[in-house]
């Protein structure tokens, strides 16, 4: 039902004794957030829709016998509230008890020890022993380790069916299921077929949101430390643009706070030989897939070529990239074929930055920091090999990094600033945008608008505003006037431009193209809510209100640096002038630009 | 027997092709084919629109869409408690030792597939069982000789279809 | 002690003067709110198990304004022990279909379903006969209603409205939260009255004889007969038709005898009573009546001194344990720990003791499932392990 069904009028209940006015069609637990009263949930979440299923939040109403879940229970005027009874302590208990006879406690050996949501509350109610009889040993549960992304351990599902919900809801990807009934109900894939081996999209965003170790990232921290330890290897490591704005929750800082400087450090105490910058990258990528825009728009406009496809969209996130492979591969032409800033770089470490630091290439291992899962199933596609090797050979996630610093003894609170290294690590704020929703559309404006016109974007201080924001799908139309002798093809053309978050909402889009309603000329794809900063990858929990806090940051950061177009980044003319020539040239195609694969369905 | 795809598509044609339209199509492939296949389930998904994983969780939570491979005749004996109070384990021993398989497999042939089911609403004359839709009521080995030995001729004249 | 009230047979349900044609039509041509106070005034409760109040349940959903609203026939007869549903839908189906277009014209729908389980799937060749009868004389008196059978496929969790409500709408049988009341919002999201079929059955002999003939009958609190379906160690297995209000130990005088253990009371959701409590238990709804008073869909099962006590709840659980939709918390997980509890005690890995800490989490499963099912668990389980303690044991 939604949230603002009867929204108007205000209403009056009293919780614990004590009044509280709320909205009409506020629950029982937004009231008591107001109130100031904490009600422990499991299966509750922001991002989702209200499932009532797991019994943990239930509170006890003055005249009736049974308790009610303040998550599902719309106030009532002059309803009466007691959180903190005897009988809603007791059932609580009962409820967690319960919970943990199906579960795997085994929490010692759990990759979620020390953050699951089930072991705080048997915490917080001191759950210390377990009378019920366990029944683990009853149901067969298995561990699928078969996605290079996630793991997925029917042992600790406590079936609160948040992963079923996020993947319906808010990924529309539909590649989780809750299965059978009664004793035997659980949450499986398609005929529980292995992730890998089903529409899964990788995006993690499951992961983010399993309170639990049911779901979680297939973590590659012993492969670093066995790379770094390695004499005879060099190891190059890259962090993508969102991982700075995310990696301070981890290490004792507020969401929002900026550990660029910090971070850098830390990966140099780490041990890695090169720190340098997917940024670089990602600026590399507008330069490319600029390029690619503005020649498909020729084609299209002045040799009216039928072949071309329009709409463009980009292509750096892999969760998208999947999704539209298995949902609407009639469209991958549309896709732009340059690769995501995490593969330009890694192709680029094997060979240009070889070359430059005079290394054997087959000694290098690639390793990049990232906050998203779906980049580990990136790294591990067969086309991505195009430097000879293994283009990226181990993908971390934000919070995989925040483990190992922990584990080096690293006070991150303490560290002072330090520099990316040299040859790729330099960016603009163009490149750092990356990480929000709308950034890769804003930096591809900032400078397509340029080589077209030879001025600057028309917005204060090249902040375009229009791209920017949370709303799922957002549009925007950047007129083409006074252009450049070459560019008059485009004189006057209106850019339509699209930004879509979320993969539900990539659906609604791509429907759209397919019935033709939609008439954009270039559309900005991310997999996950808020873009990059909301990656499966990134620190737990998350909500609407952390990730704007994270989006802040990421702009406050493009504000704060001296260049903020990607076509002025130093290294980037360097590269072209010392490798590649020019964009979507030979070398480009060999190196920064890929193919796609049609896959099932199901 | 109809080709799968076009008994679907007879099927969303009858009942419609959203999702409200999912069960009775679920059903009309079990009454042909005594199961859904990975395969029925995928068309089915894709003839509505919908997620084979909703196909997939929605056919699995109903105990009469089996969507392991079932015999032709599909036994379902209630064990419920009148019904055991009234000989059901006779009942069972006496389907298990004439068709030599236990609960839950099929005989060789195809031809029987041995469930048990809960509560069927026939107390009053337990022990009762269903083979297909046919319902039977007060059970005894001696009756079930006589049931499954029919359902064996009606095979042997060429009946396939037994509801 | 006994309120000395002997069984009252009763026969309105059953008895068939095929005079449907005119019932309908003539209810049809009273105003809405007069069947609905026709209703309220007999005191007519459902007869599924749960008891609400018919007359308000329709009078709620004629109140609220909506484009489309439906009327569901609830024929997911699957507690153990009831066939009485199947029974009225094979003998006197006509009554049902005229009582669910009633209830179309009383609060504005235009559809009515009958949800069918699917065990009961060889009544539908004659059902959709009777169907196609009907409409036609529907057609025939300008009456804007049709009728559709919607098959389950075997989940006893369907009986439960919402879930009900889901399986229509082609999804898993799990049970809503509630509020919304399916009144307000309940099949497709909309006003939906719906009704177990004996319930309908009773609508239509307060329609033909109006509500004072329904009301005379039974007690306080407890209007009206109710069928009971009989089974189990009686030698009248059947069905029923008694006033309500009678003292079990006169229908245990009626249908079983000196051998009657324990009799169980609305089947596997109800409560199983011992033979020392037969007299001060009374078969109605909720009320000031002397002792226990017991809510039900009419199932009772006798049970004679060679049952083992132990056996029936084992059982009741197993059927718990497997029918439940698995959603939530209490009922999921609380169905196999009571099942598994049970034969831990009786086997001697876990000492008598434990059958009191089950006895605490049937309680918690009472006031903390999120539908009737995990809800109703405890009935029995608390019954049983409460009277016959030592057969849990030994």
């Amino acid at each position: 039902m939604p949230k603002n069904y009867f929204m108007g009028k205000n209403l009056k209940i009293t919780i614990n004794g004590a009044t509280v006015e709320v909205a009409k069609g506020a629950s029982i637990l937004d009231a008591a957030g107001q109130a100031g009263v904490i009600i422990p949930t499991l299966c509750y979440h922001k991002d989702l829709c209200v499932a009532g299923n797991c019994r943990v939040c239930v509170v006890e109403l003055v005249g009736q016998k049974r308790l009610s879940p303040a998550c599902a229970t719309p106030c009532e005027e002059g309803m009466e509230v007691l959180t903190n009874t005897l009988k809603v302590r007791n059932s609580r208990k009962h409820i967690i008890e319960l919970l943990l006879s199906e579960h795997n406690a085994d929490c010692t050996s759990c990759y979620k020890n020390g953050k699951c949501e089930l072991q705080s509350l048997a915490s917080e109610y001191k759950i210390m022993n377990q009378d019920f009889i366990n029944l683990i040993p009853f149901h067969n549960y298995t561990i699928d380790m078969f996605s290079p992304s996630i793991i997925k351990d029917d042992s600790k599902c406590i079936r609160c069916q948040r992963c079923v919900r996020t993947c319906a809801e808010l990924q529309g990807v539909n590649a989780l299921t809750m299965s059978y009934k009664g004793e035997h109900a659980k949450i499986t894939t398609f005929f529980e077929k292995a992730m890998n081996d089903v529409v899964c999209t990788n995006c993690g965003q499951c992961i983010n949101h399993c309170p639990t170790g049911a779901l979680v990232e297939k973590n590659y921290i012993e492969e670093v430390w066995n790379a770094i330890a390695d004499k005879t290897k060099h190891v190059v490591v890259q962090t993508a643009p969102s991982v700075r704005v995310g990696l301070g929750e981890e290490l004792g800082f507020e969401p929002g706070e900026r550990v660029t400087g910090k971070m850098v450090s830390a990966l140099k105490r780490l041990g890695f030989d090169a720190v340098m910058d997917t940024d670089f990258t990602a600026d590399l990528t507008i330069m490319e897939e600029g390029t690619e825009l503005l020649t498909r728009l020729k084609k299209a406009l002045v040799d009216k070529d039928p072949n071309i496809k329009l709409p463009m969209t980009t292509s750096c996130s892999p969760g998208w990239i999947k999704f539209i492979e298995h949902m609407y591969p009639e469209y991958l032409g549309n896709l732009s074929s340059c690769k995501s800033p995490q593969q330009m770089f890694g192709a680029l470490v094997k060979t240009y930055y070889a070359k430059a630091r005079n290394l054997d290439p087959a000694n290098i291992i690639s390793v990049s920091i990232m906050p998203c899962t779906a980049k580990k199933f990136e790294a591990n596609r067969p086309e991505m090999h195009d430097s000879g090797y293994r283009d990226v050979d181990l993908v971390l996630t934000t919070r995989e990094l925040a483990i190992m610093i922990k584990q080096a003894g690293i006070d991150f609170l303490k560290l002072e600033d330090s520099h990316y290294d040299r040859l790729m690590g330099e960016s603009t704020g163009a490149g750092v945008i990356f990480g929000a929703t709308g950034g890769v559309m804003e930096a591809a404006l900032r400078t397509a608008y340029e080589l077209v016109t030879g001025r600057e974007v028309p917005f204060e201080n090249l902040n375009i505003n229009p791209v920017r924001g949370i709303e799922g799908i957002r549009e925007a139309t950047i007129k083409i006037e006074n252009t450049l002798k070459e560019w008059s093809f485009l004189e006057g053309v209106e850019l339509k431009c699209a930004i879509a978050h979320g993969l539900a909402n990539a659906k609604i889009v791509m429907d759209e193209i397919k019935s033709g309603k939609a008439n954009y000329h270039f559309i900005e794809f991310m997999a996950c809510p808020g873009g990059c900063l909301g990656g499966g990858g990134q620190p737990l929990p998350t909500s609407p209100e952390i990730r704007a806090r994270r989006a802040a940051a990421i702009y406050a950061e493009d504000a704060g640096m001296p260049l903020r177009k990607s076509h002025l980044n130093p290294e980037v003319v360097k590269i072209y002038k010392d490798f590649l020539v020019k964009p979507c040239g030979e070398m480009s195609h060999k190196l920064l630009h890929t193919k796609y694969t049609p896959r099932k369905r199901r | 027997m109809k080709p799968i795809i076009e008994l679907i598509k007879e099927l969303a044609d009858k009942h419609g092709r959203n999702r409200h339209s999912l069960l009775p199509i679920l059903q009309g492939v079990v009454e042909q084919e005594r199961y859904l296949s990975e395969y029925s389930m995928i068309e089915i998904a894709r003839e509505l629109d919908i997620p084979a994983t909703e196909v997939y969780g929605t056919a699995t939570f109903y105990t009469f869409l089996d969507y392991k491979k079932m015999g032709r005749n599909i036994i379902r004996v209630c064990k419920t408690i009148t019904c055991s109070m009234k000989g059901e384990k006779q009942i069972m021993l006496a389907i298990e030792d004439m068709l030599k398989i236990k609960i839950g497999e099929t005989t060789q042939d195809g031809l029987f597939s041995l469930l048990q089911t809960n509560c069927l609403g026939l107390c009053h004359k337990a022990p009762a069982m269903l083979i297909n839709n046919e319902v039977y009521t007060d059970l005894t080995p001696e009756k079930i000789r006589e049931i499954l030995t029919m359902y064996m001729n009606r095979k042997d004249e060429g009946e396939n279809n037994v509801n | 002690m006994s309120t000395n009230y002997q069984l009252k047979r009763a026969d309105f349900i059953f008895k068939n003067e095929n005079d449907w044609e005119e019932v309908l039509s003539k209810s049809i041509s009273r105003p809405p709110q007069e069947l609905i106070n026709e209703l309220i005034s007999s005191e007519l409760k459902g007869r599924g198990g749960a008891g609400f109040p018919t007359g308000l349940k329709w009078k709620v959903s004629s109140e609220v304004k909506s484009d489309v609203k439906y009327v569901i026939c609830n024929a997911d007869e699957g507690e153990p022990g009831t066939f009485k549903d199947r029974e009225i839908l094979s003998m006197v189906p006509f009554k049902v279909l005229t009582a669910i277009a009633i209830c179309g014209y009383v609060i504005g729908a235009k559809e009515g379903f009958i949800y069918l389980r699917g065990e009961y799937n060889f009544l539908r060749p004659e059902l959709l006969k009777a169907i196609n009868e009907f409409e036609y004389y529907c057609k025939e008196i300008k009456l804007d209603f049709s009728i559709k059978i919607f098959m389950g496929s075997g989940a006893y969790i369907c009986g439960e409205e919402t879930a009900l409500f889901e399986s229509m709408e082609g999804k898993r049988g799990e049970p809503r939260n509630k509020p919304p009341y399916p009144t307000l919002s309940g099949y497709m999201g909309k006003p939906t009255v719906i009704n177990n079929v004996e319930t309908l059955a009773h609508t239509y002999t307060i329609f033909k004889y109006g509500s004072k003939r329904f009301y005379d009958l039974g007690v306080q609190y407890s209007r009206g007969s109710k069928l009971f379906s009989v089974s189990g160690d009686t030698p009248k297995p059947g069905i029923y038709e008694l006033e309500l209000g009678m003292s079990l130990s006169d229908f245990v005088e009626e249908f079983g005898d000196d051998d009657t253990k324990a009799v169980q009371v609305g089947g596997a959701s109800g409560f199983l009573v011992p033979r020392k409590r037969f007299s001060e238990t009374n078969i109605g709804f909720q009320g000031k009546l002397v002792g226990i008073s017991l809510p039900t869909g009419g199932s009772m099962m006798l049970f004679n001194s060679s049952r083992s006590m132990y056996n029936v709840l084992d059982n009741y659980l197993n059927f718990f344990a497997e029918e439940s939709c698995g959603q939530c918390t209490p009922c999921r997980v609380g169905c196999q720990q009571l099942l598994k509890g049970i034969k831990a005690v009786k086997r001697g890995e876990k000492n008598a003791q434990y059958l009191d800490k089950m006895l605490k989490l049937a309680e918690t499963m009472q006031v903390t499932a999120k539908c009737g099912l995990g809800q109703s668990v405890g009935n029995s389980f608390s019954s049983i392990v409460e009277n016959f303690r030592e057969e849990m044991i030994y």
